[in-house]
């Protein structure tokens, strides 16, 4: 420094904590006044949440409960293949998170949000329990490794892994073959806690994204038939409740169905969440494709392409990267409707804590099991979330 | 240039209709190949209806437009035909702005003529170093200028190998300084001997290279001829007028 105009800024403009809390908290006496009342306003609020959380909270219940609210009555000797799964999963996790090194803004964030799983395994369970958490983080690292080292030779073989998860794990969790074998077959009546909040949102999502878009282009179909069958499916479907169709789908389709024909209920459940988010995907899916201007139309017209190949190469991938925010908004929106099965029988992540309630020795610790519940939908919703936003920045949206 | 076989296209009675409104009334008229059309005329007087009629973006109610030996018709598979001979520029661009330059040029070829991929691009790359562009064919079409986006456009066009290029007033949503890089693609493509349709009021581009002008008023051609012609001694007073008022300043 040789000039004695280069010496330092004055307080508040200097950064780091101190100067941060100058600027935005006390820079005025109004400010400091406002500051100081909500401080103390949150003390009171949310210290009588942590004295609760961390002293007179059981989380006894959550953790001996945890395989039930996990997994529900999956029998335990083949629960190795939904930690199969997960090791799986992570493992993609960490992969994409590596690959995607170079172009991520906060590599730390994204790094540390692979060892996430082990903070679960500090937890009080048994010691394989522990060590399986661990091995998450353990796979997730090694994809990340794996993919920040050799990135061009996993960019393909990721995106197939991502392709093939979703069979993989349908396969995993129901099984293929008879009594006795590893991959027994668990009935879907076996399925419970958070395996089958996430089997119904999966499935909801994988085929109400096709159905929702054909529902879309069919109600703008210059074919009436086509037109009309959309629509009127479109308006029926989101004039009824989903609770509704779901009881439908419980309660009445048995009685319509022949003597001795029965449908699974998870699957029921499922068919009636999938045709009931199709509607709704349906809706915003033609307000990306109403939101193309013309002229995209005209130039894949003047350019010779069909009317299926401009749909297909121009006009659906600009009107679904216009979605995102709403389809991602729509999907947790799914994720978290799933819990309306528990209202119907099924022991999904609700129902599972209704059912860990109502034993007599877990009897008044309502607050425990729903906080615990609420938590996983939180956490998972906001991986949904910031998924959405990732992939936003990945595929440019907005900055075209 | 031989002027002699059967046009290529051949517009008689044309007639098209927008609810009441009478777009185009009658438009006769006969493009041998290699030819370059200037078309010309205020606003609002069916130009740009009439070239958008030609690779059927409008259709026409009544009259028989027939491009390289293809009637258009209802029939879609002549639509696609001549759609596939026909190139087209837009005022707008309208680049496909989720794919890149490559992506824009190649797109068509690939999935329309079934070239495959080496190819297309072998010929994309040629086609924007005629542009002018060779550089950018890894960016998107918003990460260009103006100039730059309409000649990405042009190479797209070209790139299916067109025997017809139609240019719907290609330079008016430019900048000025922008609008020459454009026209000197368009006079090189010209003097290339490529069939073109143009429609614009750049009148030095139509006294370089046009062989005919047409001045379209109220959805009728009103006078055609040659630029000395209608430059020189246009004979009906609207197009005087016309002139008078887009050349003044």
């Amino acid at each position: 420094m040789t000039e004695i105009t280069s010496s330092l800024p004055p307080l508040s403009e200097r950064p780091g904590a101190l100067g941060w809390m100058r600027r935005n908290l006390f820079s005025t006496w109004g400010n400091s006044l406002l500051t100081l009342l909500s401080a103390a306003f949150l003390v009171w609020a949310i210290g009588g949440l942590l004295a609760w959380m961390f002293s007179a909270a059981e989380w006894g219940v959550v953790l001996v409960n945890m395989r039930l609210i996990m997994v529900g009555q999956f029998p335990v000797a083949l629960v190795w293949r939904i930690w199969v799964a997960m090791y799986f999963l992570a493992f993609l996790i960490g992969n994409t998170v590596g690959l995607r090194m170079e172009k991520t803004t906060r590599k730390g964030l994204s790094v540390g949000l692979l060892f996430s799983p082990l903070v679960f395994a500090l937890f009080s369970f048994s010691i394989e329990a522990r060590l399986a958490i661990a091995g998450l983080s353990l796979i997730a690292l090694a994809g990340w490794w794996l993919g920040s080292r050799w990135p061009k030779a996993f960019r393909r073989p990721v995106l197939i892994g991502w392709i093939i998860y979703f069979p993989i794990f349908m396969l995993l969790v129901r099984g293929t073959s008879g009594k006795g074998s590893p991959m027994e077959i668990v009935g879907s009546n076996l399925w419970g806690g958070l395996l089958l909040t996430f089997m119904l949102t999966v499935v909801g999502i994988v085929f109400s994204f096709p159905l929702g878009i054909f529902l879309a282009l069919g109600r703008r179909s210059q074919l009436p038939v086509v037109r009309w069958f959309s629509v009127g499916y479109i308006e029926l479907v989101r004039g009824v409740p989903l609770i509704t169709i779901l009881f439908m789908a419980q309660l009445m389709l048995p009685l319509f169905l022949p003597q001795g024909v029965t449908i699974d209920r998870v699957i029921r459940a499922m068919v009636g969440i999938t045709l009931f988010s199709a509607a709704y995907l349906a809706e915003n899916v033609r307000g990306g494709l109403q939101a193309i201007p013309k002229g995209q139309f005209e130039a894949a017209h003047a350019l010779g392409l069909s009317g299926f190949q401009s749909m297909f190469y121009i006009i659906l991938p600009q009107a679904l990267r216009l979605v995102i925010p709403i389809l991602v908004g729509q999907f947790i929106a799914l994720f978290k409707d799933t819990s309306l099965v528990a209202i119907v029988g099924l022991f999904d992540l609700l129902g599972i804590a209704k059912t860990v309630l109502a034993q007599p020795e877990f009897l008044g610790l309502q607050r425990e099991v729903y906080a615990f519940i609420s938590l996983i939908y939180w956490v998972l919703s906001y991986a949904m979330s910031y998924f959405s936003q990732r992939l936003e920045v990945a595929l440019g949206v907005g900055e075209r | 240039m031989s002027q002699s076989e059967e046009p290529i296209i051949k517009c008689v009675n044309v007639n098209k209709w927008y609810g009441n409104f009478h777009a185009l009334k009658d438009v006769s008229m006969e493009v041998r190949k290699g030819e370059v059309i200037v078309i010309f005329g205020p606003s609002g007087s069916g130009k740009s209806t009439f070239i958008r009629c030609i690779n059927r973006l409008e259709e026409h109610q009544k009259g028989d437009i027939i491009v390289d030996g293809i009637e258009l018709s209802h029939d879609v598979r002549n639509i696609e035909k001549v759609r596939m001979e026909t190139g087209m520029v837009f005022q707008q661009f309208n680049l496909f702005p989720h794919l890149t330059v490559m992506q824009n040029v190649t797109l068509a070829p690939i999935q329309v003529r079934k070239w495959d991929k080496a190819k297309a691009e072998e010929v994309a790359k040629q086609l924007l170093h005629r542009v002018g562009i060779p550089e950018q064919a890894h960016k998107f079409p918003g990460q260009l200028s103006g100039g730059q986006q309409q000649r990405v456009a042009i190479a797209r066009a070209l790139a299916m190998q067109p025997k017809i290029m139609l240019f719907d007033e290609p330079t008016s949503a430019l900048d000025p300084e922008m609008i020459k890089e454009v026209l000197d693609v368009m006079i090189e493509l010209a003097k290339s001997g490529m069939t073109m349709l143009v429609v614009t009021h750049e009148m030095g581009f139509a006294r370089a290279v046009a062989n005919r002008m047409f001045f379209f008023d109220k959805g009728q051609i009103v006078e055609s001829g040659t630029p000395q012609d209608i430059f020189k001694a246009p004979r009906e007073d609207r197009t005087k007028l016309f002139l008078s008022q887009i050349l003044s300043h």
